[in-house]
């Protein structure tokens, strides 16, 4: 029998097999700022784990790397992708010793290395399965769930992430649930605003190129000198107009950082809403009209369901990057997963940094899979025709 | 009765219909032909206005169609628009109740006249009501077009080529129950087409259009007989014309006394389906019976050939 070889399989091996063996799996420090030192998977985890780990991963990778049944490979990335996150935190109460507070251990370069290659292997697989949109949303719980539940059992306490945590845990959630309001906020007010402006742009052709011109202009402006230009005006509405001091309308803090995020966002609203009206069928339209719909049964009931998969893509667009820009506010006192991320810069603090930067990125992540899901879910339905 | 009354169409300095001025008896089915770009869409769609006309006044049973808002006037008259114009979104079930929706029928009416129309264009409701439009063939989905135009029993129906896309078994199937559904309501229909066939089998009456003009409005055998002008002529195609004028009468009417050998046509087929039949058997005379069976006497090649001749 030939060998036969996977394309995506032999990078998946060869990133394991240099993560498994030459790069190291956990740094431990004998503090929070000092320079670490580096640990493999033997010297990390205890005397059985060590070779379980690495039996698991050769097999992984071995399994990755030849032609292999979907089944066996989505099998091999889902145990070892829970064998590593179970060991690493193996790791952290192996290597910190007994009754030390101050020692940290982190995550090194290899087990990043493994996740990302596993991380692959397991995307890759599930690609090829093709899953329907609610199958894709279901992994995700799954995934979810198991995180949860690692990070509940407290099998991964003795990690820094998670001391950097322990320490945090009131304005965790605090800043956590700012930067949940200001990205799916200023998200809600761009749609409120965006889909009628992007209606009366369909419908107004004058209106258009001079409507998306400026939201392009506004989207170029780097994030901070928006900030900047938005203090002056904000400010002046805190003294001048009674009552918005009260309301938290100030030069600096969360107003500004929720007035830019919605000017960024206005632009994919707008512009989605305008194309995906544009690209209704002719005849859809023409069909409705001799139907005998009023011009607002032919918006709701023919034109916008028809855009909605689009105009969704926009919202999608939006969302993703409200998330990741709503970091910055903490720049000027916005609050948000930020605040963590600038206070570890401040201190060297990689771990700090983590703890502002991981839920950041895990949150767009699944922003993106569940608003894909739905617009898949609400494209197959209304598909184009084709004449 | 629809009443046409003067009506002209300019966008900008382009006269797209020039004048037209023509009355539809109640009742009856009136069949535009013409060449591409002559003016038969615009025409049609300025009764349910969807286009505004730039002159002329359209009486429907005697009334201004502009003394009710626009919406309520088409609801009130079927359109099978060209080229179908499904709502990709909407199943084919849906589709067809478009109009009884916004009408506001119960629930129950509506899936009842859903169910009725399908079968009656065979779809079986249960397989293709929850299809979606691009499941469907192009005949399929043109089937739904005229369901969805029939679907509140309209008074008026307007029909924009809507037959172009069935091949000739189901396209026959589809003008006969046209045919069936006309008379049992007494709906007025104007249906616009290419098939100078279709036109001469199905019209009461036929309007010709050329460059946005009337040319000649008249029964099917006087335009067959008395065309108004060359370009009427060579519309109806000069060689075809005496078959034309032969499928438009019935066999009964052309019976002779007498007997003759051979399987009996039916009294109600064409005159050109029994002139076919006897030169392609190679006889001079067939039988003819009734509805009941009964013998009705004969009909002769040469009789036959007689009626195909210019009426005087
Ligand atoms: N909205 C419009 N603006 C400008 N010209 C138009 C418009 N609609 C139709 N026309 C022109 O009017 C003429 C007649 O169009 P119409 O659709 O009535 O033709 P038709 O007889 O239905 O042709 P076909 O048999 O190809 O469907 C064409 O030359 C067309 O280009
Ligand atoms: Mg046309």
């Amino acid at each position: 029998m030939r060998i036969r070889f996977d394309k995506l399989g032999v990078v998946i091996a060869a990133i394991a097999a240099y993560a498994a063996f030459l790069a190291p799996f956990a740094t431990f420090r004998a503090n929070r700022i000092v320079p670490g030192e580096a640990r493999s998977i033997l010297e990390a985890l205890p005397t059985t784990a060590g070779p379980i780990l690495l039996a698991i991963l050769v097999a992984g990778a071995l399994i990755a790397l030849l032609k292999t049944p979907l089944v066996l490979r989505l099998g091999a990335s889902v145990v070892a992708l829970a064998a590593l996150a179970i060991l690493i935190g193996v790791a952290g109460s192996f290597l910190t010793p007994v009754g030390n507070t101050f020692a940290r251990v982190s995550p090194a370069s290899g087990f990043w290395l493994l996740i990302f290659a596993f991380t692959l292997l397991l995307a890759d697989v599930l690609t090829r399965l093709n899953p329907s949109p609610w199958a894709r949303v279901g992994v995700l719980v799954v995934a979810a769930v198991a995180i949860g539940l690692l990070l509940i059992s407290g099998q991964w306490n003795s990690l820094s992430i998670l001391k950097e945590y322990a320490n945090r845990a009131d304005s965790f959630w605090a800043e956590g649930s700012k930067h949940i309001t200001l990205a799916l906020g200023s998200l809600a007010v761009a749609a409120v605003v965006g889909l009628p402006l992007g209606i009366l742009c369909h419908r107004v052709e004058k209106l258009r190129a001079g409507v998306l011109n400026v939201l392009n202009i506004i989207q170029t402006i780097p994030s901070i000198a928006l900030f900047g230009l938005l203090i002056a005006p904000l400010g002046w509405v805190a003294t001048h107009v009674p009552g918005a001091a009260e309301l938290g309308i100030r030069g600096i803090g969360t107003a500004p950082a929720f007035v830019a995020l919605f000017l960024y966002s206005l632009l994919p609203v707008v512009a989605n809403t305008v194309v995906g009206l544009a690209g209704v069928p002719r005849a859809a339209n023409d069909a409705a009209r001799g139907m005998g719909m009023t011009d607002r049964q032919r918006l709701f009931g023919v034109e916008f369901p028809l855009a909605f998969p689009v105009i969704l893509t926009g919202i999608r667009i939006v969302l993703v990057q409200n998330i990741g820009l709503a970091t910055i506010a903490a720049l000027i006192g916005g609050g948000g997963f930020g605040v963590f991320v600038f206070q570890g810069v401040g201190q060297t603090a990689m771990d700090l940094v983590l703890l502002g930067a991981v839920p950041t990125v895990a949150l767009a992540f699944v922003a993106a899979i569940i608003l894909d899901a739905v617009i898949e879910m609400t494209a197959t339905k209304r598909r184009v025709e084709t004449a | 009765m629809i009443e046409i009354e003067g009506i002209t169409k300019r966008y900008e300095e382009t006269t797209v219909v020039d004048d037209v001025s023509m009355v539809i008896e109640p009742r009856t089915l009136c069949v535009i032909v013409g060449t591409s770009g002559s003016g038969k869409t615009t025409l049609l769609r300025m009764i349910n206005r969807l286009v505004e006309p730039t002159a002329g006044v359209i009486r429907l049973d005697g009334n201004d169609n502009r003394s009710l808002p626009g919406y309520e006037l088409r609801r009130s008259i079927g359109y099978a628009i060209q080229g179908h114009g499904l709502f990709p979104h909407r199943t084919v079930a849906q589709n067809i109740a478009t109009v009884p929706v916004l009408l506001g029928w119960d629930k129950a009416r509506i899936k009842a006249r859903v169910d009725e129309l399908m079968t009656l264009y065979q779809l079986d409701p249960d397989a293709y009501g929850p299809r979606y439009p691009h499941e469907l063939s192009g005949g399929q989905q043109q089937r739904v077009g005229v369901a969805r135009a029939l679907a509140a029993e309209p008074n008026v129906l307007l029909m924009d080529e809507p037959f172009g896309a069935l091949d000739p078994i189901i396209r026959n199937k589809a003008q006969e129950d046209l045919l069936a559904i006309q008379k049992r309501f007494g709906t007025t229909i104007i249906l616009v087409t290419h098939d100078m066939e279709e036109a001469v089998h199905m019209g009461d009456k036929i309007a010709v259009m050329d460059a946005g003009k009337l040319v000649q409005y008249a029964k099917p055998a006087e335009i067959l007989a008395k065309p108004a002008s060359a370009f009427v002529e060579t519309l109806v195609g000069a060689s075809e014309k005496p078959f034309r004028l032969l499928s438009l009468g019935r066999v009964r009417d052309a019976v002779e006394k007498g007997t003759a050998e051979g399987e009996a046509i039916p009294g109600d087929a064409s005159q050109r389906d029994a002139l076919a039949e006897l030169l392609w058997s190679g006889r001079p005379a067939l039988p003819v019976k009734g509805e009941d069976g009964k013998p009705l006497g004969r009909v002769t090649v040469d009789g036959l050939v007689k009626r195909a001749a210019r009426p005087a």
